[in-house]
């Protein structure tokens, strides 16, 4: 087995360890007092972390070299709206149990579930083109689109933020973390951009940086 | 040619057969000592929290408390919040910022003893120790919602003390015009004080009139029992009518003062929390709505209740204020 389909499959089945975990906890009942804000929390914390470790994988292509890793991406990305979906549901299904009016009233008058709504719907948008189908039939399209996921993982760390009561230190790291993510694909547009004037001959025409 | 060579064994090094059949049992006891020396040496904390609990003063059940007289301003037709929900889920920031923390981390408090300081415009001031303090007075169980600012609520079997008799012993005279209530600050015990996350101490505030309220207690106790660290031992202020946060809890000194406190929560964010902080499911906090809340145990949400239900008893106190705009 090569050993990107070994870790692979070593990571789907870790990523399915927080699920695990909150399913265990519910019928042990040591999910705090407060089992659906709890619920909430821990699956809005996963999908952004795998948001977050999803936004990892080209910076470590790029710095090590490793071409095959790029075969987790869709993987994380995947996992990332698979916990943003727990995430939602939890919300509209235990926390308002389908009182669309509220939720609709929610979504427009509270700026970070806007902002939850929006980050969802984007992560929605990109879980449905993932597909090897959808990469062929968008071409370049499919890359532009998903470039959202720039613009989803601000309006996730901005929900974060906003969710508090007062301003976690977590939450500093995670923007500390995610300006270094986003920070690197800009360098490295410029770094590129140098490279391919001084010696375009080397540029392998590959321009997919998500 | 001989050899000689002495023998690796003497017959007294062979273990008898008796004990060599128990040598699980013997290992396992062994390691049972040793487990046990180190959980006592290099594990203080079980030991401390152990110890400290039977004595009534850690996270787990406190001393029973004697003498409590039940209250007809208790709150009648509400299911109590189990003793573990009330014990296990807190908003204590001198603990930790998650709502775990506090009953993880409060066995590092040491409620006895513990001295209170009264002071300012009063014509009785001085440090008194918490027995001293507490004593003229007899204990109430007082049932009463909790509603926090963060939209989910308990039912709390309180056991306290007035507090509108314990400002009358100290005698404020007419300049006081607010009470003020300061938390312990001591990062050793409280070990999230090294951090930031407010600033220290704690500070809260209420208006002379609504210290007076007869709703407004001093608490000792929950479950007729010594209130747990987590819950604020040994002493803090109930105010159920307003969010929990108003609440303060480990108080070490009263003042009585002619300005409006800067509670900290109002430091904190002054256009999401202000001084007054009543229940108001007409006003919502700018991120969230406070129209309902989640009662601790429940699955549907309630409706929230204006001044969380106690309208008929404190709504007068606030006649004729925007109680929008001081929120």
């Amino acid at each position: 087995m090569k050993p990107i389909v070994l870790l692979k499959r070593v990571i789907f089945v870790a990523a399915l360890i927080p699920a695990a975990t909150l399913i265990v906890g519910a019928f042990r009942g040591t999910l705090t007092a407060n089992p659906i804000d709890y619920i909430t929390d821990r699956t809005g914390d996963w999908a952004f972390r795998f948001l977050m470790i999803t936004l990892c994988v080209t910076p470590i292509r790029r710095i090590t070299g490793w071409n095959p890793i790029i075969q987790l991406r869709r993987m994380l990305g995947l996992f990332s709206f698979f916990y943003a979906t727990l995430h939602f549901l939890t919300w509209s299904v235990l926390d308002w149990f389908f009182d669309f009016r509220s939720m609709a009233d929610d979504i427009v008058m509270r700026p970070f579930i806007t902002l939850g709504m929006a980050t969802f719907l984007m992560l929605l948008a990109l879980a449905v083109t993932s597909t090897t189908a959808s990469m062929r039939r968008l071409g370049r399209k499919w890359t532009q689109l998903h470039r959202l996921i720039y613009l989803a993982a601000i309006t996730a760390l901005t929900h974060f933020w906003m969710v508090g009561k007062v301003l976690v230190t977590e939450v500093t790291y995670w923007a500390v973390a995610l300006t270094a993510l986003l920070g690197f694909r800009v360098w490295w547009i410029l770094r590129t951009r140098v490279h391919v004037r001084s010696a375009p001959a080397d540029f392998d025409g590959k321009k997919s940086f998500p | 040619m001989l050899i000689r060579k002495a023998p690796d064994l003497r017959f007294s090094d062979i273990t008898p057969k008796s004990l060599y059949v128990r040598r699980r049992e013997f290992l396992q006891t062994a390691a049972g000592a040793a487990l046990g020396a180190a959980a006592t040496t290099l594990i203080p904390p079980f030991a401390a929290n152990a110890e400290a609990q039977t004595q009534g003063q850690g996270t787990g059940h406190g001393a029973k408390l004697a003498n409590v007289k039940k209250s007809p301003l208790s709150t009648t037709g509400e299911t109590l919040t189990s003793f573990d929900d009330i014990t296990s889920y807190n908003n204590f920031y001198e603990y930790g910022p998650y709502k775990e923390d506090p009953k993880a981390n409060a066995w590092h408090l040491k409620p006895r003893p513990w001295t209170i300081k009264v002071e300012g415009f009063a014509a009785k001031t001085g440090t008194f120790g918490f027995e001293e303090f507490t004593k003229p007075y007899t204990l109430e169980e007082r049932v009463y919602r909790m509603r926090c600012v963060e939209a989910w609520s308990m039912v709390i079997p309180w056991v306290g003390i007035p507090l509108k008799d314990v400002i009358n012993t100290f005698q404020p005279t007419s300049e006081a015009k607010y009470v003020e209530f300061v938390t312990a600050l001591n990062p050793a015990q409280m070990p999230a004080q090294t951090g930031r996350s407010l600033p220290w101490p704690y500070v809260e505030g209420l208006r002379m009139d609504e210290a007076m309220n007869p709703l407004s207690i001093l608490a000792v106790g929950l479950y007729e029992e010594t209130l747990p660290n987590q819950d604020g031992a040994p002493i803090r202020l109930v105010v159920p009518w307003k969010y929990g946060f108003k609440g303060i809890k480990s108080i070490v000194k009263i003042r009585f003062v002619d300005y409006q406190t800067k509670n900290t929560w109002q430091v904190m964010q002054p256009s999401e929390y202000g001084f007054f902080a009543n229940v108001n499911p007409a006003v919502s906090h700018p991120r969230w709505s406070q129209a309902s809340e989640r009662r601790i145990g429940e699955f549907f949400k309630r409706k929230t209740l204006p001044f969380n239900g106690y309208a008929d008893q404190v709504a007068s106190m606030y006649a004729g204020m925007d109680l929008k705009k001081n929120y």
